[in-house]
């Protein structure tokens, strides 16, 4: 169970963090290898359209241009796609939203490339698209992927848990509602880029912003009709992913470019408007939902339909949407539940992996009726929620049964002692003129890991170095989000070293093993608990190899302490220099693995979904925004936000509130800033001056309160949570501006001209 | 294209030389014929921070600056700012109190906060905040890079970080 508020603070930064700050980290971007060649894609620039006509004779003979590649050039199936294949890299005949890629350009220098890509005459005939969900899913819409058995029907998922319609019948009070989120955009900072050869020995050699540089050989292979064993995928620490380099962006492309381009190096950047057009986005969706109590509060029934928006290509939507329907309950105490969802092709930019990936949508609309019932039975809505909390051994909304960690109403009455909710009245009656002031709560929950039906496993290898320090192969890239330093500071105390004893490898398909994506809550959970069974099995070896130096006959009464190996007996020692010397290169490395345990009995539910549905292992959490509205301007400020989370054991509470920080203010971007302004397939806000994310003036100073918990299958206690400190700002944000100005947000974000509307200042 | 020409200014604090089209970004220049990749290429077009440099001591962005306008200045990267072994306190304090998560937009932050520091010793929360405004970050919410450039402060001024 959950109990106090963390507060110890530690001393040791994050082993990255200097590198980083002096600038000398190398990120893929930063490899520009001398006299490399430059890769650029024409974009279709169109959102549905036969390609009559493409004209690539002028780009050829381009001075500095070295190829010029359509898909007649592409060998292999041309489908990328993590799960589903079916976007291609360059597009023959059909053209799918306005990201697609047509043509690719290979050039001596930056300005030659630009020059080729002007040169390419491509033609289109127009096609009628569909631009949201629901519409696809009617009979007469135009098909995305023509042919298909579904149509437009990516996904279906139905999770189930009693008889919902039934019992919501049988409420003494019901409330329902519709809703709707955004598509949003990762924006990390550093753009989806990599540079590639084709090695003389034949081997393609490459260096990636990525996510999931293991799978990614795949992803290559397939699409490209070549041997993954062929490809070695580099992952440099990443400026930002987000889950927005979670599945190819630059991969094959650049690996068409290199095997075309005589063994040079070539470098590919998208560029930041490139991004937005073609990179994959947080899904946009729908939610009509509605809840059922008894009198007293207690929640009854809940059903909720979802409509996702797909895009054009699956990428993880299904995935996604099925993780939405698993957390539509919220963390919740409900009976009865009917979740559906259905995700569907649009001719918009393709939907993909987002930090709270599909959870985002879901919450929303759940939080938005539980206010709405507090509103219709007269409650506070914290107490309300704090009422139908759920506590670990009951059931959720999907049917399973919580785990030990689960202590939603502690996790609320954190941020309910905290003085933003204690001191709230008097604050809000302080308001400056014109002003209005509001608070809301909200109960937040996030799974870890891939979920049942993919084996969520990583293998670590750590390795004695000849001089006696360790070297750590870390498989799972580190996007920021710390887990590399994490690693070094799990396998330090594991093997009471000092951490500057700890060097770090990053992801190299070549010398790391296998250890899944960084993604999913799961990256210092499932390597962390493989890397601390190498270290366990690195201290038994140690002391084994020791003993026969020290003429010891029980090595489990040795002592492993920084940099030797003791015997307190005979007071003799063996430095580990001595050992690495000692040791051959075989026996300096110990390899270990783990597989994340899943539920055990799953629910006779979701059964539409193959690959993961249901998950064992969540993070709760609770989040307050307090907000100032401007009734002259419509402008919603966001004074405080306050973020509890319980996620097993804090390793380091610096890192914790890094995440929390990190992700409640991507929360509060997609509840307040950031707007795509999607119309016919295209993002108006298709750049970072007109997509706007939260600057330092825009943001509050994010409290984070994390609860002493334990997690016992954890590494060291703990469990993933990365992603969970994105869902309570939208909640929140809408619950405090009812609370400040009675406005009843439907949809996010929430714009100054959805508040001026609501305050009656400006016609509907 | 524009022709060659020879450029003198001075970097990190030595006088440089070099011939290069005039018409180069800078942004270029540093990361690929300086090899000084601190400077970090976010959407060059003045909008993200990550490529800013100290030019005559005052933070630019180099994704916005032509090569020809470095004749005879004096410019900074982060690199010249202090080094893992002798960090800036700036840099330091960064790295102590958890203003780094992915980095990338790190090295600009970091200058953008010297420069500050330079010419307002003893900021409060607010002018820092602005000070940063024109550095995004999609990692931290910013909180603590406040923190940290307070901290610098007040390191700057005698007390510990």
């Amino acid at each position: 169970m959950a109990g106090n508020v963390m507060t110890t603070r530690e001393t040791v930064p994050r082993a990255d963090a200097l590198a980083k700050a002096t600038g000398r980290e190398r990120y893929s971007a930063d490899f520009t290898p001398p006299d490399c060649l430059w890769a650029g894609v024409r974009r279709a620039g169109t959102p549905h359209a036969l390609l009559t006509g493409l004209d690539v004779a002028a780009a050829r003979a381009t001075d500095g241009v070295a190829a010029v590649l359509t898909r007649a050039d592409v060998p292999g199936t041309n489908r990328q796609g993590i799960v589903h294949k079916d976007q291609p890299v360059l597009c023959g005949q059909r053209v799918r939203h306005r990201g697609d890629a047509i043509a690719l350009v290979v050039a001596e220098t930056r300005e030659a490339l630009a020059e080729g890509l002007s040169r390419i005459e491509a033609t289109f005939s127009p096609l009628p698209g569909v631009f949201d969900p629901a519409s696809a899913l009617l009979p007469d819409a135009p098909a995305v992927h023509p042919g298909r058995q579904d149509g437009n029907l990516l996904a279906y998922g139905l999770v189930e848990k009693g008889d919902a319609p039934a019992a919501l019948a049988g409420c003494d009070v019901v409330v329902e509602g519709e809703f709707s989120t955004p598509m949003q955009e990762h924006v990390f900072l550093e753009l989806p880029n990599g540079v590639a050869r084709l090695t003389p020995a034949g081997v393609l050699d490459m260096v990636v912003s990525t996510q999931a540089p293991f799978r990614d050989r795949f992803e290559i292979a397939h699409a490209l009709g070549l041997d993954p064993w062929r490809i070695r995928v580099r992952a440099p620490y990443l400026g930002g992913g987000f889950g927005g380099k979670d599945g190819a962006t630059v991969q094959c492309l650049l690996a068409l470019a290199a095997v075309n381009a005589g063994g040079r190096w070539v470098k590919m950047v998208w560029s930041r408007e490139e991004t937005f057009v073609a990179g994959y986005k947080r899904h946009a969706a729908s939610m009509k939902v509605r809840l059922g109590a008894a009198a007293d509060g207690r929640l009854c029934a809940l059903t909720c339909a979802m409509h996702f928006d797909a895009g054009p290509y699956a990428h993880l939507s299904g995935e996604i949407m099925a993780l939405g329907l698993e957390h539509a309950g919220g963390p919740y105490r409900i009976p009865h539940t009917r979740l559906e969802g259905w995700c569907a092709y649009t001719n918009n930019p393709v939907g993909g992996a987002f930090r709270g990936f599909g959870v985002v949508q879901a919450s929303f609309a759940v939080e938005r009726l539980m206010d709405a019932l507090a509103i219709r039975l007269g409650r506070d809505p914290a107490g309300l929620r704090r009422q139908n909390a759920l506590r670990p051994g009951e059931v959720n909304a999907a049917g399973v049964t919580a785990g030990p960690g689960t202590d939603v109403a502690a996790c609320l009455d954190a941020v309910l002692a905290h003085p933003a909710w204690t001191g709230r009245e008097a604050w809000k009656r302080s308001a400056p003129p014109f002003t209005r002031r509001g608070v809301g709560v909200t109960a937040i929950q996030n799974a870890m890991g891939y979920g049942r039906g993919l084996p969520d496993a990583a293998a670590a290898k750590l390795e004695l170095t000849k001089q006696g320090t360790f070297r750590i192969y870390n498989a799972v890239p580190d996007m920021g989000q710390g887990n590399a330093s994490a690693f070094v500071a799990m396998a330090a105390r594991a093997l009471s070293q000092p951490a500057a004893a700890f060097e770090l490898v990053q992801p190299d398909t070549r010398v790391c093993l296998p250890a899944g994506s960084s993604s999913a809550s799961r990256t210092t959970y499932t390597f962390g608990n493989a890397l601390l069974r190498a270290c366990r099995a690195m201290r038994e070896k140690l002391c084994a190899r020791a003993a026969l130096a020290l003429l010891c006959d029980d090595p489990a009464r040795l002592v492993l302490s920084a940099g030797v190996v003791t015997d307190p007996v005979s007071g003799k020692a063996v430095p580990l220099a001595m050992l690495g010397r000692m040791l051959p290169r075989d026996d300096r490395l110990c390899v270990d693995q783990f597989v994340m345990p899943v539920v055990e009995n799953p629910p006779d539910t979701g059964r539409q979904f193959k690959l993961g549905f249901p998950h064992r292992f969540y993070s709760h959490g609770a989040c307050l925004c307090a907000v100032e509205v401007d009734e002259l301007t419509g402008r919603v400020h966001l004074a405080q936000c306050v973020t509890s989370v319980a996620c097993g054991r804090v390793l380091s509470l610096q890192g914790v509130e890094q995440q929390v920080h990190g992700a409640a203010a991507q929360g509060a971007g997609l509840a307040l800033f950031e707007d795509p302004a999607l119309a016919g397939g295209r993002m108006a806000a298709g750049d970072l001056s007109t997509y706007l994310i939260p600057t330092a003036v825009d943001l509050p100073d994010f409290a984070c309160l994390a609860l002493d918990d334990d997690e016992p299958t954890g590494p060291m206690g703990l469990r993933g949570m990365g992603e969970i400190g994105i869902h309570g700002p939208g909640p929140a944000v809408a619950q405090a501006l009812y609370d400040a100005a009675g406005m009843w947000a439907v949809r996010l974000p929430v714009t100054p001209q959805d508040v001026l509307e609501a305050l009656g200042g400006m016609p509907s | 294209m524009s022709r060659p020409v020879e450029l003198h200014f001075t970097l990190n604090g030595a006088p440089v030389c070099i011939e290069t089209r005039p018409g180069r970004r800078v942004l270029d220049l540093l990361r690929e014929d300086f090899g000084l990749a601190a400077a970090k290429e976010g959407c060059g077009a003045g909008e993200c921070g990550a490529c800013t440099v100290l030019v005559d001591g005052e933070p630019k962005l180099s994704c916005l600056m032509l090569a020809a306008q470095l004749e005879g200045r004096t410019v900074a990267t982060a690199e010249g700012l202090g080094t893992a072994d002798a960090p800036h306190p700036v840099q330091a304090a960064f790295a102590a109190h958890g203003a780094v998560q992915c980095g990338y937009c790190t090295p600009g932050m970091t200058l953008v906060a010297a420069e500050l520091l330079s010419r307002n010793p003893d900021p409060d929360r607010e002018t820092v905040r602005q000070a940063v405004s024109g550095n995004l970050c999609r990692c931290t919410g910013y909180v603590k890079i406040v923190d940290a450039v307070l901290a610098a402060a007040k390191a700057g001024q005698g007390e510990k970080p």
